[in-house]
């Protein structure tokens, strides 16, 4: 398969008077891991409502593993699984009962999904959780379950929101694991987070996101080279402000979010001589991340 | 766009397997739900027939009890549709978001619409044929004419299944529903020949009362029960399945303009 297997064209949509998506263009080819990345609020939701094909865009257009959607989105959604942001598992069913309810939905024969139970629970985890209600379940085992959901129909594409928003480092590590399993089985996966950790070990390729727009796009790697200095040094304790005078004439981009300076530069070395002189001042060298390029691409105010 | 909002309901049997997710929660909790359904119905009926009846004597010719139940098996029913479209569907559609996740599938809006409107149905029947096996133990089903009122508690439940979904579509919680309760399927109890007969009101108010689903309803099911034909059938029967039409059109806009929009 040589086109992508999703690409959208100048996305819209509206809500009210406010645009909440204002001309995206995505292209995700088989096989990648893509990240949309941005703050609450950019959009990133939306967006993937709408290359799912559940809300109408304005204007636009988008195609799914070959379909236009929305017009073609249920036959979109046959060979696609979604991941929500929040789970909306069946509180009153078990966990298989979870997953044979799911599959009905793709249209698939009891005895087919009964068949594949097995491998699902083993690959969320959940090995002899079968008959467990999911009320016992913990956040990761829930977490884990709704990603075996949407593999119920043996997608090609997974679209994921925030997958792992509110999970504990554990439970966050295994579902990384997880997801690399998926991208090895050649599975497209599409997710949305604002953990920069995440896309940063996850995504071969990600989009910032910011008032409805994308506004840079590359590998994580490559877009921090682009666009930001490589080393960092924060800076905070008493006189750091008047501190931070003398170290715009030492690095070339100096900024102040609170009581820490930020120091960005190629060669960080006078930074830390400095810096070596001043008992009071306490200092954290590192390179520079994919956090870094966030805060530089979309500031560094609190979003709602 | 709008278009797409206005589309006459997409009718498919791809809301079997929301039915049938439907059914698997009420097999959980059967025993709840059949008291909750048909308790507060059978207590009243048996209070009020026997208590008011032994004072009321007989009306139109028969006893009150039977009278009364004939209303009740048209309530009970209209209850049964109203409380799975308004209480239950709220639940799945906001609470539980599990209308969220069935449309992440290769499933519309419309499919899930559906699948809440045929369990509505299939609770109100439920409800209907349970009081008509209590109302049928005790003697007061007169012929085998009682079980054409099991299709005439479909039509009910088609009604106001279609009905809810439309108060549903416009809930912003589980207490907007008493101004639905209260404001308009109280006084229609009152107004529909459940309890008295209402031919007996004033012209105006029978003008009203003739224009209420519930009012056909109980016209179909009371001379069933009591063994008779229904007089002016074709009537009755349209304005059910006008209600039932015209309110799931009215419910599937509704509902995809709070949740595609």
């Amino acid at each position: 398969m040589t086109s992508p297997a999703l690409q959208t064209r100048g996305l819209r949509k509206s809500f009210g008077t406010q645009e909440v998506v204002c001309g995206v263009d995505l292209s995700v080819a088989h096989g990648e891991c893509f990240g949309l990345l941005g703050p609450n609020g950019a959009g990133k939701t939306t967006t993937l409502k709408l290359c799912l094909g559940l809300i109408d865009p304005d204007s636009g257009e988008a195609r799914l593993l070959d379909h236009d959607v929305p017009a073609r989105a249920r036959e979109a959604r046959a060979k696609v699984g979604v991941v929500p942001q929040f789970d909306n598992l069946d509180p009153d069913f078990t966990v298989a009962e979870n997953l044979a309810v799911y599959g009905r939905y793709f249209g698939m024969k009891d005895s087919q999904i009964e068949a594949r139970i097995p491998g699902l629970l083993e690959f969320a985890g959940l090995n002899g959780r079968a008959n467990s209600t999911i009320r016992t379940l913990s956040g990761g085992m829930k977490r884990r379950l709704t990603l075996a959901r949407a593999l119920v129909n043996d997608p090609q594409v997974l679209f994921m929101d925030e997958p792992t928003t509110g999970l504990d480092p554990q439970a966050r590590h295994l579902i990384w694991e997880r997801l690399r399993q998926l991208t090895q089985q050649g599975r497209t996966l599409i997710l949305t987070t604002h953990f920069m950790e995440e896309a940063e070990r996850l995504c071969r390729r990600i989009a910032i996101m910011d008032h409805g727009r994308v506004i840079a796009e590359g590998s994580p790697r490559g877009l921090i080279s682009e666009h930001i200095e490589p080393q960092v040094v924060e800076v905070h304790g008493p006189g750091s402000d008047l501190w931070m005078e003398r170290a715009r004439t030492l690095a070339p981009r100096v900024e102040r979010a609170g009581e820490t300076v930020f120091c960005y530069a190629a060669q960080v070395e006078p930074v830390i001589e400095d810096l070596r002189g001043q008992s009071e001042l306490a200092y954290l060298h590192r390179p520079a991340n994919l956090e870094d390029l966030f805060l530089k691409l979309t500031g560094r105010d609190l979003r709602d | 766009m709008n278009a797409r909002l206005y589309a006459p309901p997409a009718l498919s049997l791809r809301f079997i397997p929301v039915w049938r997710r439907h059914f698997l929660v009420w097999r959980k909790l059967a025993l709840p739900s059949i008291l909750g359904n048909l308790g507060e119905p059978l207590i009243m009926l048996f209070g009020l027939g026997y208590g008011l009846g032994a004072v009321m004597g007989e009306i139109g010719g028969v006893s009150y009890f039977a009278f009364l139940a004939a209303g009740f098996v048209a309530s009970s029913t209209m209850y049964a549709a109203t409380f799975e479209a308004l209480f239950s569907a709220f639940s799945r559609m906001h609470v539980q978001k599990t209308w969220e996740a069935i449309v992440n599938a290769p499933m519309t809006l419309d499919d899930v619409l559906l699948g809440e409107w045929a369990w509505a149905v299939t609770k109100s029947l439920a409800a209907g044929v349970c009081m008509l096996a209590v109302i049928a133990l005790f003697g007061y089903a007169k012929s085998a004419l009682a079980l054409a009122a099991i299709p005439a508690a479909v039509l009910i439940g088609l009604a106001f299944g279609a009905l809810g979904l439309c108060v549903n579509a416009i809930a912003n919680g589980y207490d907007f529903f008493s101004y639905y309760m209260t404001l308009v399927l109280t006084p229609m109890m009152m107004l529909s020949g459940v309890f008295f007969p209402v031919d007996q009101l004033p012209g105006a108010v029978l003008a009203i009362a003739m224009a209420l689903p519930l009012y056909h309803g109980v016209e179909i099911v009371r001379p069933l029960l009591l063994g008779s034909f229904p007089s002016n059938l074709l009537l009755h029967v349209g304005v059910l399945v006008a209600y039932s039409a015209a309110g799931f059109y009215v419910a599937t806009v509704l509902t995809r303009k709070r949740l595609l929009n």
